[in-house]
């Protein structure tokens, strides 16, 4: 190892959040992937154009890492970083603790050799078949034809694609053209694999299974998985760790539990409210700021992180009639995330009394509107 | 005796387009491919390869072809030793068909997906594999495509090249039909060349549908 890269791989951090700096930088000395206050600028017709600005991060090894963010936000750029299909203006890329930012051309085909890709238009030459699709990566690094066949048949019975092999990309389903694309990603057993808005292009169900496929991968192969992505579902269904990116910044990032379960930052908000129970809609079109007479209800929010709400012991804490709205609760790697919102009527407390008591049992609760 | 000559003429005609657009084709794709590729973002950039090359095809490809022929007579000569006959007229043919041909298999080669090109990046391709591997064989049907147009056009110039000298269909139809008044090998010709064409066309067309697998 270099001295400069000794340098900067030296811990650091400020004390007080060492309990969260651990669980947010596990390792941070054996990263697999780490960025150190990368920058990248665009130069447009209008002048420079920053696309990504003071990006520290740390990916360990073996796990699924989340890049979420708006259109625009900068998730392209930096994904494309690892691997230097985009060449950062500042800051650095380390990957196994090596910079790769004075790669050349020689070393940079090995790196890229070392990490897959598969992208949202999947990107598979149309003029091949799904076999010399998978076995391209390895014929231009001058693999053997025996070595090829073992390692290609391999890969397409990995994605279920063993009927396939004749095919030409056009023949195919978007999963299954995805699933080509993994398996050609795959075919150098790369330790990192990037996922480019993977599955933004496919209908629901077929997200579903290429996820599962990715988590396959991610726990048989032991391979760092890196996405990126708009949709919140796809970062709930397999990441463990997620990064929010606005206007090229990191604005928010931790265990996906954490980041669902109570997001802080505006755009993290935003791009949850798909998933987020919502109130009906013919409650929301009834309800008021205050009350309006003195029987109204109280719809009150209440937000469960880590475990399951004890039903019985909050409806008696609030003393009056309590009805269900709307609410759920979900399993994210194993904690349980709950939603409820409930209107509460004929109850005795004072609006900020409810609140007190709310909060005992639920992390966060907090007045929506009064309904009459 | 016509007969003989018009049979003369279309092994010269296939001899004077043959060899010609062979060599615009060796000549015309590593053409295109330098043009795409050392464009602005391209895998190879190099802007001032790019200008002088695109200025040069600009050239030879604004020059109407009759006019060309006559400028090119000092440079056929310095080739082949002679400007008449069939050799004579293969000079000129390339020169016009060559930039004609190429500027076409660029649009292909530029039309293939920048996806592609970054899909072949990330899986550790050098920039020649992807000239190899996905550039040429994605653009493949449309630079067949091409090259049809290309050898349909040269038909029609060596005709024009026939009329000056250089023997084939065109010097029999400007002999027969045009000094002579003879509408009988005037029509033969038109048929002949009309026959020529539509294979020609038809062929390429087949070829390139089945080379399309998008």
């Amino acid at each position: 190892m270099s001295a400069s890269a000794q340098r900067v791989l030296a811990p650091g951090g400020d004390a007080p959040h060492a309990a969260v700096q651990a669980e947010l930088h596990p390792q941070k000395q054996h990263a697999h992937v780490r960025f150190i206050n990368l920058g990248k600028v665009y130069e447009g017709p209008q002048g420079q154009v920053p696309a990504l600005q003071g990006i520290d991060l740390d990916i360990q090894r073996g796990e699924v890492f989340g890049i979420i963010g708006r259109s625009g936000a900068g998730k392209s750029s930096l994904i494309r970083t690892i691997n230097r299909l985009e060449k950062p203006s500042t800051g650095r890329v380390l990957i196994d603790q090596v910079d790769i930012g004075d790669f050349n051309e020689d070393t940079l085909v090995a790196l890229r050799r070392r990490i897959g890709m598969i992208f949202q238009h999947f990107n598979l030459m149309s003029a091949k078949t799904v076999w010399q699709n998978v076995e391209l990566p390895l014929k231009v690094a001058g693999v053997p034809k025996e070595q090829r066949q073992r390692k290609v048949a391999e890969l397409l019975e990995l994605v279920g694609l063993e009927g396939k092999h004749k095919a030409y990309p056009a023949q195919l389903s978007g999963g299954q053209k995805q699933r080509v694309g993994i398996a050609r990603a795959l075919v150098h057993d790369p330790g990192i694999l990037l996922c480019d808005e993977a599955t933004s292009a496919l209908d629901p169900e077929t997200t579903q299974s290429i996820l599962g496929l990715l988590r396959e991968i991610n726990q048989r192969l032991g391979l760092t998985i890196i996405l990126i992505t708009h949709e919140m579902a796809v970062i709930r269904e397999i990441c463990d760790r997620v990064v929010v990116l606005e206007k090229g910044e990191v604005v928010e990032q931790g265990p996906v539990w954490q980041v669902f379960g109570n997001p802080q930052h505006e755009v993290s908000k935003t791009l949850l409210a798909p998933l987020q129970h919502a109130l009906p809609e013919d409650v929301q079109a009834r309800l008021q700021s205050h009350p309006s007479e003195y029987h109204a209800s109280v719809v009150l929010d209440l937000q469960f992180t880590g475990s399951e709400p004890d039903l019985s012991a909050l409806f008696s804490v609030f003393g009056g009639r309590v009805s269900l709205l709307h609410g759920g609760v979900e399993r994210i790697q194993g904690r349980a995330l709950g939603h409820l919102l409930l209107a509460i009527s004929h109850s005795p407390l004072s609006v900020e009394e409810l609140l007190i008591r709310a909060r005992k049992h639920a992390q966060q609760a907090e007045v929506v509107g009064y309904v009459a | 005796m016509w007969l003989d000559r018009l049979w003369q003429g279309v092994i010269d005609t296939f001899l004077m387009v043959g060899v010609s657009s062979l060599i615009a084709l060796m000549l015309g794709i590593p053409l295109a491919v330098i043009l795409v590729t050392s464009g602005k973002g391209g895998i190879f950039e190099a802007p001032t390869i790019n200008k002088v090359l695109g200025a040069f095809v600009n050239i030879f490809r604004s020059v109407p072809f009759l006019i060309l022929m006559v400028a090119l007579i000092p440079f056929t000569r310095l080739i082949v030793g002679t400007t008449y006959g069939v050799w004579a007229a293969v000079v000129p043919l390339t020169i016009a068909a060559t930039p004609f041909f190429a500027r076409i298999a660029e649009v292909s080669l530029r039309e293939v997906d920048h996806g592609l090109i970054e899909a072949a990046q990330a899986m550790g391709c050098r920039r020649w594999h992807i000239v190899w591997h996905v550039l040429l064989p994605e653009a493949l049907p449309g630079i067949v495509g091409g090259f049809t147009i290309t050898i349909v056009t040269m038909i029609n110039s060596s005709a024009m090249a026939g009329a000056i000298g250089a023997g084939g269909l065109g010097d029999i139809a400007y002999r027969y039909g045009y000094q002579r008044f003879d509408t009988q090998v005037m029509l033969t010709v038109i048929v002949l060349l009309v026959v020529l064409v539509a294979a020609i066309q038809l062929g390429g067309d087949r070829l390139a549908l089945r080379l399309n697998k998008r």
